[in-house]
C-alpha cells in the first residue's frame, strides 16, 4: 500500500449541526521536484493536504445524511461519483445518503495543488479510504458505549449500528456525543467486500445536470450584483499602457470605469451594458513586434532552442549518428485551443478587506492566493467557492480573472461578476502548444528495431504555468508536460532515447488535457506504423515483439491484444473500402489502444468505429470510465482531424466556434467499443490517457486507403 | 421598450432595449440558469430554447421578437414531477458529463422530435449540430434514439 503522510483527526460540530470529520497532514509533500514529476508523469502524486488547518471531509447530519466535501472539483469527469463510491463503502453507508459538494477554500477540504493530471482518484484512494473507516469506526465505538453494548457485537450497515437486538443510526449517535474520542485508523476493506466501488452507479449529479439545475460559475449570482468587462488586446505580447474612457463613461447602464495599471475595465448594471461600453475605451497598447505563423512554425523545430535528454536505454548514438544510415520522419501539430463550453468568469464580492469569489477554478488554493497579493489581504480572508465547471481541459488553471473581478468589486464595494467573451475565450487562451518531432529509427533485417529516437520541440506547458514557479524549473529540468507521452514505451527495443526541445513562445502556452500526450503520440504511434510497414510486419504484432517482459510490458501487452480482438483487426483493406488502425500508449501507468475504422472518401476522413482497451488498475466505476474514454475519443478526433490555431498578423485567430472547425455530432463515430481490464494495481487516471492514441489510429488508418501519409495535425484541412 | 410574452407557460412582462438577446433576459432578468451562454454569436447552440415550439439560438434572438410568443426553457420541459421523453432518454443513456451544453442539446433535441418522430441516424446528423466539448456525442444519439422511442410509446 502507497505509505501517505501521518494525519491527525479534528472532530467538531458542523455548521447544519452534524459532526464533522477533518483531518491534519504533516509532511508527505516532498520537494517541488518529485510533487511536479507526480503530478505530471505518473499516478504517484501525493496527495498535497492544507498542513496547517484542518479539513473538513465528513459531516453527519441527523437525518443521516453524510456531506462530503470534494478537495476535487467536479469539471465533468465524474469524480464527485467517484469519490462518493469510494467513501461510501468504507463508510457503510449507501450512496442515496452521500452529498457531495466543492468545499470552499475557506472551511473546506482544499486542495494545495489542482484537480488536473488524470490523478485525482488515485491520489485519494488510500487516504479518503483511512478517513472513512475511522470515522464509521469512531461513530460505532459512540453508538456501542450509548446503546451499552460491547463494540464487537455490533455493525455497520446502511448507515445504521446495529446488534443486541438495539440500532441507532448515523445520525442519531453524532447528534448525542459531544466528546468524541477518534479511534485509530482500523484495517481497509478487501476489494471483494466492497458494494459501491465497481460498480456503475449512476453519476451523483445527474437528475440535475438532466434538468438544467446545477451551478456553473457562470450561473453564479450575488445580490445586488453588477456586470464587468475587461478590456483585452486581440495582439500577441501587447503591453496595456492607458485608456481614453470618456466616450465610455457616457454609455448607458455605466456604473464605474475602473483604470488599474495593468487592465482597464468597465461596470455596469447588466452584461450588455458592460459590454456595449467596453467598445467604446479606446485603450492603448504596446506591441513590439508583428508576429505571423509562418515565424511560429520556424521557432518550433528540433534542432532549435535547449535540448535535455529525457529518457536513454543502450547506446542510441551508435546507431543514429550523422553517418549512419538510419529511417527518419518528421511530424507536426498545431497551436490548439481549449474552447470549452463555459467561458471563463468570477462573480466577487470585496469588502472590509475581505474577499468571496464563486467561480469555476481547477486550482482553488492558486486562484485564492492571487487574489490575496493583488488585494493585499491576506490569503485566509479570500474564499473561494467553487461552482461546477462547464469543461475545465486544464484551461482553468489559470484563472487571473478572479483577481480582475475583486478589483473591479473592490472598486464600487459591490459584488462584480466578469466573464470572457467568446472571442476573448479564443484569444487570450493558454493554448495547446504547437510541435515538431523528428523520429530516427534503424530497422534490423529481420524486423526489429535496434535503435530508435524521438526528438520533440515544443512550446512550454508545464513552465507556462504559475502552478510551477520559475525557482522549480531548475529542479524539473525540463518541461514534464511538453514530453509527456514523449517516452519510448518500447522496452525490448535495445537503444532509444527521447529528447525534448524547449521553445518559449510569444504568446501564452500551457496546460491542455493529456498536455503533450496527444501530439507526441500521434508522432510515435505513426512513426511505429511506418516502421512496421517497412518491416513488413503486422502493425499489431510489430508493437508486441517490442514490448518488454515486465508488468508494465504486460498490461501494454494486454490492451493491444484486448483490442485487436474485439475490433477485429486487420491490416489490409476492409470489403467496404474501409480499413483500420491500431494505436497504444502509457500515460499516468494507465495503458490505453485503439483500433480505429475510418473511411476517405472525397479527401474525408471519416472516422466510424473505435474500439478502445484500456487497463485502469481497479475500476472505481465502469460506466464513468467508459463516458471519460468516449469522451477523449471524441475530443481526439476534433484535435486530431480538425483543430487549429493562426496567428494572423500577432491575431490568433479563428475566434469562434465554426471557423475553429470542431467535431460535431457528425463526425463522432457511430460506434465506439470500450474494454476496461481490470487488475490488483490501485485505480489508475483515466480522463487523458484515452486522448493518446487516437490521432496515430487515425492516420495509420486512412493511410491504409490512400497510401498517403499524413505526418502533419490537423489530418483533415 | 415593455415586451410581454409567456415562459414555461407562465406571463411576464419585461422592460428592456428592444435588441437586447432573449438570453440574457431569461437569464439574468427572469433568473432561469439552465439557458447557458456558450459564444452569443449563433455558434454553439448552449442557448437553444423554444419559441413557440421551434429551437431557437436565444443568443442571437432580440427579445423584441419574443413579443406575444411562448417561450420554454430546459426548466419548463418537464410536465411537473414527469421528465420530457428527452430527459428521460437522457437519464437513461447517463449522457452528460460537465452538463455546460446539454440543456441546449435537449431542448435542440425535443423541436427535432416534434418536426421528425422517428429521426434517423442522418436526421440526427443535419439537425444537431450544437458543440459538446466533452465529447457526448455518442451517448447523446442513442439517448435521442431512446427518446424517440419513449415518446412514441403511448403511456
Ligand atoms: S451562445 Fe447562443 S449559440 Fe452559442
Ligand atoms: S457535457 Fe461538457 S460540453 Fe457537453
Amino acid at each position: 500500500m502507497k505509505k501517505v503522510s501521518r494525519r491527525r483527526f479534528l472532530v467538531s460540530t458542523g455548521v447544519g449541526g452534524g459532526v464533522v470529520l477533518g483531518a491534519m497532514y504533516f509532511g508527505g509533500c516532498g520537494i517541488v521536484k518529485r510533487k511536479i514529476a507526480g503530478y505530471a508523469n505518473t499516478a504517484e502524486s501525493p496527495y498535497l493536504g492544507n498542513t496547517k488547518t484542518p479539513l473538513i471531509w465528513f459531516e453527519v447530519m441527523p437525518n443521516n445524511q453524510i456531506i462530503f466535501s470534494s478537495s476535487k472539483v467536479e469539471m465533468g469527469q465524474g469524480v464527485f461519483t467517484g469519490l462518493a463510491q469510494i467513501a461510501a463503502d468504507e463508510l457503510d453507508v449507501e450512496m442515496g445518503q452521500m452529498e457531495v459538494r466543492h468545499a470552499p477554500s475557506q472551511t473546506g477540504n482544499v486542495d494545495r495543488f489542482a484537480t488536473g493530471g488524470s490523478t485525482s482518484i488515485n491520489s485519494l484512494w488510500t487516504p479518503l479510504r483511512e478517513l472513512a473507516a475511522t470515522m464509521r469506526e469512531m461513530i460505532k465505538n459512540h453508538g456501542a458505549e450509548l446503546m451499552n453494548v460491547s463494540v464487537d457485537k455490533l455493525s455497520t450497515n446502511k448507515g445504521i449500528v446495529s446488534g443486541e437486538n438495539q440500532s441507532m443510526t448515523y445520525g442519531d449517535i453524532a447528534s448525542k456525543v459531544s466528546e468524541w474520542k477518534v479511534p485509530s485508523t482500523p484495517s481497509l476493506r478487501n476489494i471483494d467486500q466492497y458494494k459501491h466501488i465497481g460498480k456503475p452507479i449512476v453519476r451523483v449529479d445527474l437528475e440535475d445536470k438532466v434538468k438544467g439545475a446545477h451551478i456553473f460559475g457562470m450561473d453564479a449570482v450575488m445580490p445586488d450584483m453588477l456586470f464587468g468587462s475587461v478590456v483585452r488586446s486581440e495582439r500577441v505580447g501587447a503591453k496595456y499602457v492607458d485608456a481614453d474612457i470618456s466616450e465610455a463613461e457616457k454609455m448607458p447602464g455605466v456604473v464605474k470605469i475602473v483604470k488599474e495599471p495593468d487592465f482597464v475595465g468597465v461596470i455596469a448594471t447588466s452584461y450588455n451594458a458592460a459590454n456595449n461600453a467596453k467598445h467604446k475605451i479606446k485603450a492603448q497598447w504596446d506591441v513590439d513586434k508583428v508576429w505571423q505563423s509562418s515565424e511560429i512554425e520556424s521557432m518550433i523545430e528540433v534542432g532549435k532552442g535547449k535540448p535535455v535528454v529525457i529518457q536513454k536505454n543502450g547506446q542510441p548514438n551508435r546507431f543514429l549518428g550523422e553517418q549512419d544510415e538510419f529511417i527518419s520522419s518528421e511530424y507536426r501539430s498545431p497551436i490548439g485551443a481549449h474552447a470549452q463550453l463555459e467561458p471563463n468568469g468570477a462573480v466577487a464580492h470585496v469588502k472590509d478587506g475581505k474577499a468571496t469569489i464563486m467561480m469555476s477554478t481547477q486550482v482553488i488554493k492558486l486562484t485564492a492566493g492571487e487574489v490575496a497579493d493583488r488585494l493585499g489581504i491576506k490569503e485566509k480572508n479570500v474564499n473561494i467557492i467553487p461552482t461546477f465547471l462547464g469543461g475545465g481541459f486544464g484551461r482553468r488553471l489559470h484563472t487571473p480573472n478572479a483577481m480582475e473581478a475583486a478589483v473591479m468589486s473592490r472598486a464600487v464595494g459591490r459584488p462584480v461578476k466578469c466573464f470572457f467573451t467568446r472571442q476573448e475565450e479564443f484569444q487570450n487562451d493558454y493554448f495547446r502548444p504547437p510541435t515538431h518531432h523528428i523520429l530516427k529509427a534503424k530497422l534490423s533485417a529481420e524486423g526489429i528495431i535496434e535503435a530508435l529516437e524521438h526528438n520533440v520541440s515544443s512550446g512550454d506547458v508545464m513552465y507556462g504555468s504559475p502552478l510551477v514557479p520559475n525557482f522549480a524549473q531548475p529542479l524539473i529540468g525540463s518541461d514534464i508536460g511538453a514530453w509527456r507521452g514523449g517516452m519510448v514505451q518500447y522496452g525490448a527495443i535495445p537503444n532509444y532515447q527521447a529528447i525534448s526541445w524547449r521553445v518559449k513562445l510569444p504568446f501564452a502556452t500551457s496546460w491542455w488535457r493529456s498536455l503533450g500526450l496527444l501530439a507526441n503520440t500521434f508522432a510515435i504511434e505513426s512513426f511505429m506504423d511506418e516502421l512496421a510497414i517497412l518491416a513488413n510486419a503486422n502493425p499489431a504484432d510489430f508493437r508486441l515483439r517490442h514490448i518488454q517482459k515486465d508488468k508494465a510490458g504486460d498490461r501494454l501487452k494486454k490492451v493491444i491484444e484486448a483490442a485487436v480482438e474485439k475490433s477485429g483487426y486487420r491490416d489490409e483493406l476492409l470489403s467496404n473500402g474501409r480499413a483500420m488502425g491500431i494505436a497504444a500508449s502509457t500515460d499516468v501507468n494507465t495503458p490505453v489502444c485503439h483500433v480505429a475504422e475510418v473511411s476517405v472518401e472525397n479527401e474525408q476522413i471519416k472516422v466510424h468505429k473505435v474500439t478502445c482497451a484500456i487497463d485502469v488498475g481497479l475500476a472505481i466505476n465502469p460506466d464513468q470510465i467508459r463516458a471519460q474514454c468516449e469522451g477523449s475519443i471524441v475530443m481526439g478526433i476534433s484535435a486530431a482531424m480538425y483543430e487549429e490555431m493562426k496567428v494572423v498578423d500577432s491575431v490568433l485567430r479563428p475566434t469562434i466556434y465554426g471557423p475553429y472547425k470542431m467535431a460535431l455530432m457528425k463526425d463522432a463515430p457511430k460506434e465506439i467499443e470500450v474494454v476496461i481490464l481490470e487488475n490488483d494495481e490501485e485505480p489508475g487516471g483515466v480522463g487523458e490517457p484515452p486522448l493518446g492514441p487516437i490521432g496515430a489510429a487515425i492516420a495509420n488508418a486512412a493511410f491504409r486507403i490512400t497510401g498517403k501519409r499524413n505526418r502533419t495535425m490537423p489530418l483533415q484541412t | 421598450m415593455k415586451i410581454q410574452f409567456n415562459i414555461n407557460g407562465k406571463a411576464v412582462s419585461v422592460d428592456e432595449d428592444a435588441r437586447t438577446p432573449l438570453l440574457w433576459v431569461v437569464r439574468d432578468v427572469l433568473d432561469l440558469k439552465g439557458t447557458k451562454f456558450g459564444c452569443g454569436k449563433a455558434a454553439c447552440g448552449a442557448c437553444t430554447l423554444h419559441v413557440n415550439g421551434e429551437a431557437v439560438r436565444s443568443c442571437s434572438f432580440p427579445v423584441e421578437y419574443a413579443e406575444g410568443k411562448e417561450i420554454t426553457t430546459i426548466e419548463g420541459l418537464a410536465k411537473g414531477d414527469q421528465l420530457h421523453p428527452v430527459q428521460q432518454a437522457w437519464m437513461e443513456e447517463i449522457v452528460p458529463q460537465c452538463g455546460y451544453c446539454q440543456p441546449g442539446f435537449m431542448m435542440s433535441t425535443a423541436a427535432l422530435l416534434d418536426k421528425i418522430p422517428n429521426p434517423t441516424d442522418q436526421d440526427i446528423d443535419d439537425n444537431i449540430a450544437n458543440i459538446c466539448r466533452c465529447g457526448t456525442y455518442y451517448r447523446m444519439r442513442k439517448a435521442i434514439h431512446r427518446a424517440a422511442e419513449i415518446k412514441n410509446t403511448p403511456s
